[in-house]
Formats: C-alpha cells, structure tokens, sequence
C-alpha cells in the first residue's frame, strides 16, 4: 500500500518535471505574426470558456509566456490509419504536425484537431476530420478520479474481510455511512427486494460521480479537470442507466408503455398518442439524467471562473480596483466552492436515486392490481 | 425618416437581440425556480413544524425535489448559453 502510494507520487512528480521540460519562451518572431496579438484583452467569456472544455493538454500555469503544460498523447483514426503523437508537437496551437492542427478559430470549433492545406496553416475545409481518440484532459480527469476509486475502494473491502464482525476502522469508518446510505436510503427503497443486483452499479455511479465532482473543484493538478461538467462524459452515465433500464425491464414494464391498462382505446388505436408520449418519456429520462449533472457542475465551475475574473475586469479599469475587489471575490469564491461541495454530493444523490427509481420501476412486480381494469 | 433608419439598422443585425432575449430568458428560468423551490420549502418547514420527529424523511425529499425543479432551471440556462454562444 505505500509502496503504491510513493509510487504514485513519483508519477506525478516525474510527470510535473516533464511539464517544466515543455515550457517554452515564447515563440520566435517567425510564429508572431501567427499567434493573437501580444497585447490582448482579457476576454471574460472565451478565458471560461476556455477553462471548461477539453484540451489535448493540461495546462498548469502561465508565467510572462512560458505555458508549464503536460502534453497528452494524441490519437487519430484517419481513414483507417492510426496516428500517435504527442501533442507538444502542436507548440500550444501555434504548429501544425504531420498535416494536422489544433483549430483556434472559436467560430469553428476551437480546440478540434483537423486537417491543415499542406505547406500552409489554415484548415483544410473540405477534408474529413479524423476520429479522435486522444488521452484529453477530461479522459485523464477520468483515469485520476478512478485511480482515487482504487486507492480508496481496495483497502475497505480488504479491511471488511479483516474486520469482519468487528467495528469499522480507518477508511471504513469513513466510508461505511456513504455506503449504507446508498443501501438503505438509495437501493432498498427504490427498488425492493432484488436490490443487491444493483449494488456494485449504483455504488460505483455514486462514487464516480461525488468524486469526479469533489476532485473538479480542487484547483489545482491533479484536480480540476471538470470531468463530470463534460456533457460526453454524462451522457455515457445516462446512456449506463438507459441501457441497464431497458434490459432488465419486465413485461409489464413495456406493456406500460405500449399498451397502457386503463387507459381508452382511442388514445392507443388508430394514432398511438399516449404509447408514442410514453415512448419519448423512455428517452427522455436518460436525457434529463445527463443534462441536470452536466448543467449543475458546469454552471458551479463557470460561476467560480466569474467570480475570480471579477478582480481582472476591474484590475484592467485601475490596479487599485483590482487589489480592492479582490477579497470581496475571493470571499465569494469560497462560499460558491462550500456551496459547489454540497451540491457536488446532492447531484451525486440525485443521479444515483433516480437511476435506483428507474431500476425499480423497470423491475416492479404490479400482482394482479390491473385484472378489473382488464376486463 | 431617420426613425427608419435606425429601426433598420436594428433589424439588420439581430444578434445583440438575440443576447438580450438569452439574458431575459435566464433571469425568468430563476423566477420560476425561485418560487418552486421556495414552495417545496415552505411545504417541508411546514410539516416538519407539525410533526417534527420525521424530520430527516422530509428533509431528504425536500433536498429531492429541489434537485429535480433546479434540473429544469438548468434546462434553461443551458438554452440561454447556446443562444449566446453558439
């Protein structure tokens, strides 16, 4: 266990040295007249925009001009071929390599790699985008929250074999309130008596989603990589709990759906009206599912972002603006992360409860309640 | 005639409308989730008022439902980001 920790450690110390070995000075004055102009604006929108997207880098911190950055691995499926790179070979998106580039124009999806006109560095419109596959940040956010998932998961399982019939000790304690909470107030409820099936998937949606959370809010490598504020990536949790729902649902689930009892039979023949509602509403839930997590996260980071360029917009007005708002913003940046830690847990509930829900109603034995209603 | 011109002028490039009506659009989205989320507040204190040794069970469904409403909210939002910046 500390050898494994120690060895983590190691990783990310190697990995900072490597960062420091990409910073640059910047550019020669070949790339200048390439680059944004030297004395930008400091843009609000795009500088939050920017911090909430994906990269093909991880971009730690900016000094005068050097950009300390990781460069992630670059994968692309073009026509069938394969190419792996690394994207320091982009030089921050002012280079173009092996006929791709790094877009920057922010009206034409800034941050895609596409094709480049050969000999020149302008996108090349006609030419198919390659499918990318690349190791982004949000991908690395993801295999950081999963790391966290082992390091945390394997000595509790360990520790409840050990310790079995005896008091939790260490993480266990820590974590056997969450867990229970998830069993008893989560599972059982809502889905009776065949919850356990469904443990090991609503647990690990639990903690993926309050830990990728908790982790997003950290400011610093190797958090903030706004995993769960990525709409891909909670699509995929709904498309999870989409999947799960419709595999397992009984009979009477889709006879709900198509054929609903009790209802008249002019709402279901000749025009299907309610069947077609209640077919939307099976691709609808899933929907919300994604939207509410990606929504509430993103909307937390972005009011963050908000707050701190505060002290920016005024600082560009006058320096001594800028010095004189920034406790008030950095006050409010703290209440807004206290307030982002609660709401980190709760849609981490929400999610899993109504997942649980769905699991549930797909899985509901009705008896024989509908046999007047048959008649 | 000048009123003309200038109502052409509008007219012709919609786009900062279009940020306004994004602007608009967010603040009713928190209207309405102001007043449902305080009227699921208003319902819980009330009932926790009257019995209040289930607490916890209506603590959570309260915590629930606002979670579900603030979805929606964020619909909207959502709507409203992309009007602005897509």
């Amino acid at each position: 266990m500390r050898t494994f920790l120690l060895s983590l450690l190691f990783l990310t110390g190697s990995l900072l040295n490597f960062a420091s070995a990409q910073t640059h000075e910047s550019p020669d004055a070949a790339s200048h007249e390439a680059a944004a102009p030297q004395e930008e604006e400091f843009n609000v929108g795009n500088m939050i925009i920017d911090h909430i997207v994906d990269s093909h880098d991880w971009h730690i911190a900016t000094f005068g001009h050097t950009h300390v950055t990781i460069p992630l691995p670059v994968i692309l499926i073009d026509e069938g071929k394969l190419v792996v790179f690394s994207s320091a070979r982009f030089h921050h998106g002012l280079g173009s390599y092996m006929g791709y580039k790094i877009e920057t124009d922010r009206k034409a999806g800034r941050g895609k790699i596409v094709k480049v006109i050969p000999g020149t560095m302008e996108t090349d419109k006609t030419a198919s985008k390659p499918i990318d596959l690349s190791i982004s940040k949000t991908v690395v956010g993801i295999f950081i929250t999963f790391i966290v998932l082992l390091l945390v998961f394997f000595p509790v399982a360990s520790a409840y074999k050990r310790n079995a019939g005896h008091a939790p000790k260490g993480m266990q304690s820590l974590l056997e309130p969450l867990i229970l909470f998830v069993r008893d107030d989560i599972a059982e409820p809502s889905i009776g008596k065949h919850y356990k099936k469904f443990m090991p998937f609503l647990l690990t949606l639990f903690f993926f989603i309050f830990f990728s959370n908790l982790i997003g809010i950290f400011p610093f490598f190797p958090g903030g990589a706004n995993v769960t504020g990525n709409i891909s990536v909670t699509m995929v949790l709904a498309l999870f709990t989409f999947f799960i729902t419709s595999f397992i649902a009984n009979k009477s689930y889709w006879m709900h759906i198509f054929n609903p009892p009790g209802v008249p039979w002019w709402l279901k023949f000749p025009l299907p009206l309610l069947p077609l509602i209640e077919l939307t509403g099976i691709f609808i839930k899933p929907f919300v599912l994604m939207v509410r997590l990606f929504a509430n996260i993103s909307a937390g980071h972005i009011i963050v972002l908000g707050f701190v360029s505060l002290i920016f917009i005024f600082a560009n007005m006058n320096p001594a603006l800028g010095y004189g708002v920034s406790p008030v913003s950095v006050l409010f940046s703290v209440f807004i992360s206290l307030l982002e830690l609660l709401v980190a847990f709760i849609q981490a509930y929400v999610f899993t409860m109504l997942s649980a829900l769905y699991f549930g109603m797909a899985t509901e034995d009705h008896g024989h309640e509908h046999e007047t209603a048959h008649s | 005639m000048s009123l003309l011109s200038t109502l052409l002028q509008v007219a012709s490039d919609l786009a900062p409308v279009a940020k306004m009506g994004a602007a608009l659009g967010a603040g009713i989205a928190s209207i309405g989730a102001g007043i449902g989320i305080g009227n699921i507040g208003r319902g819980a204190l009330e009932s926790m008022a009257r019995q209040p040794e289930s607490t916890g069970d209506i603590r959570s469904n309260m915590i629930v439902a606002a979670a579900l409403i603030e979805g929606v909210a964020f619909f909207a939002i959502v709507v409203c980001f992309l009007v602005v910046f897509i």
